[in-house]
This record gives structure tokens, sequence and C-alpha cells, in this order.
């Protein structure tokens, strides 16, 4: 049967719609005996950011996933998974120790972008962001990145500055929500299917740009284990390469932007 | 209603008074006599900087300037309606073919690699070309053994250059890495405003991060924040003196006083 095209707008949809799997699921299909470890060592844990260590069968990998909630009360806490600053420095942390270690990292991105609060500003949302950039351009050691539903402004990019980014085929990524998009180019947030259309959000897009280097399906309830056989090769390969040179191409990739 | 007659002598006089006299200062809202601001621009009342453009920033504080990659222009990779149109008059507005100046300059008597964003161009946004020169300019710093010094002035990424825009935030922390990784100094100057993006990269990656007195500095805008919890936020949010007080920046200097500073912290880490 031929593929149906697919507006924009409804990759926006899919990219938001409830997944028949939880984030820990996710984590938990990736890897076995997950160690959920928390808190930035300031002040806070985030429940919008989980970070952990886990087996992905004989390697040690480090595990860091934005997370939506799995319920209202669950929502709220995690401001519908826009991570605070203490969120991106929890990741940056465990970033830091995985490096020490050499242990390689998988991100798991499904955020908005990161929490718009008085709060995070007095607490230096942009500074947090700003450090995980800076600290991922030269992070010894592996890092792929993963958007599996929304990939939104710097708040998912704090955690896209990877060897490789992958989409799967129900997520976006973009500058910021077709919402916002439309409301600062055209003063109306109404216009948001039209500004999905021209943004080049989706995962096709994103692939023909460089963006994006592989688009995996996400096939639902079975999406969990069907990630760890796409993931475990990608990162065999990357963690045998000499750290100098993963650090090289990791930056050579995002030098052509 | 009763309505004054002018005489014609009246409105001759009045027809001939100068315009823009009088000038309000966006952050204290007092009015200040329009030259009374001075060559540097500033509010003589509560030392706010008005935003200049970077042409004027550049006469204020460098000479024996050697501009880069002058000729780079974007290449409007969404295709945007409207978007050119933009460009032309932010271009008009500045001498710039995009948003931000660099090159070599020299700083109360110091070489140092200068990179100035200018607000007149399109809110000093974060488009593949500024980015792509601030790269570069990191880059010739690393080369020729520079230190940077950047003034950053900016409404965060470009819209009009989607994903492209959002990759430039990436791409110069890499080259900032690179430049710190060699012992060179990075002093970052946050001027009015400086959010989003810029902020969430090279704006805060700074050895020594400087403001402006009452600059914006942020990363949500305030309206997004206001709408999503729902409240108003004090004046004060977000300024340069709140940032001072919860530890982000390092100091709040005049624009009078930067040459000054600039130039001494260029000699304190001068290589022997």
């Amino acid at each position: 049967m031929p593929e149906k095209e697919t507006s924009a707008y409804a990759t926006v949809q899919a990219a938001r719609a409830p997944r028949p799997y939880q984030t820990r699921e996710l984590i938990n299909g990736l890897v076995a005996n997950f160690h959920e470890l928390h808190g930035d060592r300031v002040s806070h844990d985030d429940p919008a950011v989980i970070g952990g260590i886990g087996w992905l069968d004989q390697q040690a990998v480090t595990v860091i996933a934005t997370d939506k909630g799995n319920d209202l009360t669950e929502r709220l806490q995690t401001h519908f998974g826009s991570p605070e600053p203490w969120g991106y420095r929890k990741a940056l942390r465990l970033m830091k120790q995985a490096a020490k270690f050499h242990r390689p990292i998988v991100t798991l991105i499904n955020t908005p972008g990161a929490y718009p609060g008085k709060e995070a500003e007095a607490n230096g949302q942009g500074a947090a962001i700003a450090d995980l950039l800076v600290t991922c351009a030269d992070l010894p050691t592996p890092i792929l990145a993963i958007l599996v539903g929304e990939g939104g402004s710097g708040g998912a990019l704090a955690l896209a500055f990877g060897d490789e980014v992958w989409m799967t085929d129900k997520s976006m990524y973009s500058i910021l929500s077709p919402e916002g998009f439309a409301a600062i180019l055209w003063k109306d947030a109404s216009r948001a299917k039209e500004a999905a259309e021209v943004m080049q959000l989706t995962p096709q897009n994103l692939l023909a740009k460089g963006v994006c280097d592989r688009i995996i399906p996400d096939t639902g309830a079975d999406f969990p284990a069907a990630l760890k056989a796409a993931v475990k090769p990608k990162l065999a390969e990357l963690t045998a390469m000499d750290p100098e040179r993963l650090v090289a191409k990791r930056q050579a990739r995002f030098r052509q932007f | 209603m009763f309505q004054p007659q002018l005489t014609q002598e009246a409105l001759a006089r009045e027809a001939a008074l100068p315009e823009n006299l009088w000038i309000q200062c966006p952050y204290c809202k007092q009015g200040s006599y329009r030259e009374s601001l001075g060559d540097a621009q500033v509010c003589p009342l509560c030392h706010y900087g008005f935003r200049i453009t970077a042409k004027k920033r550049l006469a204020l504080v460098a000479t024996k300037t050697t501009e880069w990659d002058a000729d780079l222009v974007t290449t409007d990779p969404l295709d945007f309606p409207g978007y050119d149109k933009k460009l032309a008059a932010g271009r008009q507005a500045t001498g710039l073919k995009d948003s931000v100046w660099t090159g070599q300059a020299n700083i109360g008597g110091h070489v140092c690699a200068l990179g100035i964003m200018d607000p007149k161009f399109m809110m000093g946004s974060l488009g593949t070309v500024t980015g792509e020169r601030l790269t570069r300019l990191f880059e010739k710093a690393t080369e020729a053994s520079l230190p940077v010094v950047l003034y950053c002035a900016s409404g965060g990424a470009r819209m009009q250059e989607g994903i492209h825009s959002l990759m430039q935030m990436a791409k110069v922390s890499a080259a900032v890495k690179n430049h710190s990784n060699a012992g060179l100094l990075y002093i970052s100057v946050l001027t009015d405003p400086t959010m989003g993006g810029v902020t969430a990269s090279f704006a805060m990656q700074g050895d020594i991060t400087l403001a402006e007195p009452h600059s914006l500095i942020g990363f949500a805008g305030r309206r997004v924040i206001e709408q999503t919890i729902n409240q108003k936020l004090p004046q004060n949010f977000q300024r340069a003196e709140t940032l001072l007080q919860s530890g982000f920046i390092d100091a709040i200097v005049k624009r009078s006083e930067q040459e000054a500073y600039i130039s001494d912290l260029l000699a304190m880490h001068e290589r022997a």
C-alpha cells in the first residue's frame, strides 16, 4: 500500500500524542538493572529529567531521558516534560560522571522545551543549558541522542549535542513550538498548523539536512525492545573509537551548519 | 470646547522647533535632553545604555580595527516569506550584512578578537551567518592566540532560519570550548537585551561575564513566563542587577568605564 503523504502538522500531533509505553519502560527496554541517580548536588532533583546507569547487555550505559509524567500529578510536577535548570544540571553531572568512566551516554528526548518559569529564570535556565553545550562540545565519551517525541528549542538541543542524533518517525525537532513560532512571527499562535509546514521539523526534513542521522520506527508497545537492538551496534562502534577522534567528528558534525 | 487661537507668529515658532529633543529612558522612564546622553548613548539618570549599532559601539570601545568575514550572507534556508525584506531593513540600519560585527581590534592598547552583536539588525537574532562569523571569530582567535571580547545583544534565535539557527548554539559552543582549551581568555559582555538561545550558549560561556547596567538578560521571554505561571513579574526580573545578586554574572560595568575595565582584564591575562 503506498504511504499517504502526511502533513508536517500531523507529525507534530504524533510527536505530542501519548505513548503506549512510559519513559521508564523505554529505559528498561534499552538497559537492564537501571539504577536511577537523583539530584543536581546544588539544590533540587528534577522529575522532568530521569538519569542513571544500566546494562545494555555487557556494556554499562548512562541513560538520560526527559519525562512528561504518566498522570496529571506527575505531568504538573514535570511541567509536561519541561526541565528546570536543576534538571539540566543533573544531566550535566551524570554526563561528566559517564565521561570519567568512559561510559557511553544515550539521551532520550521528548520535551516541549526548557520550562519558562520564574524560578527557572532566577536559577539560570540559560546558563544551565549553556554549560551542557560547552561540556558536550568535547566530552570524551560517546553521546547518542535520540528524539522520541517533541524536540523543542534549546531545551532539547541541550541533550542533543551528540555524535549521532536519531529521531523516531513519531518525533519532531524545531527551533520553537509551532505555536510559539506563529506567535512571534505572525502575532497569531492559532496559525500553528501553517507554521509547522514552513518550519521543516519532520524527521524526513531533518534527515535531508543532516540535523538527524537516522530515523527509527516507533512501533508502539514493542518500541523499547526494538530501540535496544538499534542502539547496541552503534554504541559498540562509537565506544571503540579513540575519544579524540570521536570529539573531532562530533564537532565536525555540528561545524557544517 | 474652547480652543485658544494661536497667532501666526506662535505657529511659525512652534513649527521651527526641532523634533526629538527629548528622549525617554526605556528603563527608568525619565525624560532626558537628548544631547545629555552623550556620544555613548547612556541615560544620565540611571546609566542604562541605549541600544546602539555594532559600528557605533566599535567606535566607542576599540581602535585599529580589521573586520573579518564581512561578506558572508545568509542563504535563507527555509525560503521564508518576507525574510529578504527584514534582512534588507537590517542592512540599511546597521551597515552590516548580518547581525554581528567581528574582527581584530585594539582595546586600550591590547589586541583582541572582538565580536559585537547588533540589536538594530533583527534584534541581534542568531542566524546562520551570525553563528558562522562568531565561530570563525573564536577559531581565528585560537589560531592567533588572541583573547576574545564579545558584546552580546540578541533577542535569541532567528525564527526565520528555523532549526539552522538552533544548530548555531552548538557550533559556536564548540569553538568557544576549543578556544578555552587553548588557555585563552574569553570576556562576554551582556548588553540590552541578551535573551534566548544566545543566553543559553556563548553569552554564558565566558571566563568573565560582564553586563551593562539594567540590561535585560534571560532565557525565556517575560510574556511567555507570565502566561505560563499566570502572574506578573517584578520590574527588576531578568535585569543585570538581579543576575549579579543571584550569581550569574561577574560585574556590572557602565559603558563609559568599559574600555579601561576590559583593557585591564586583557592586560592581566597577557602572556609573557
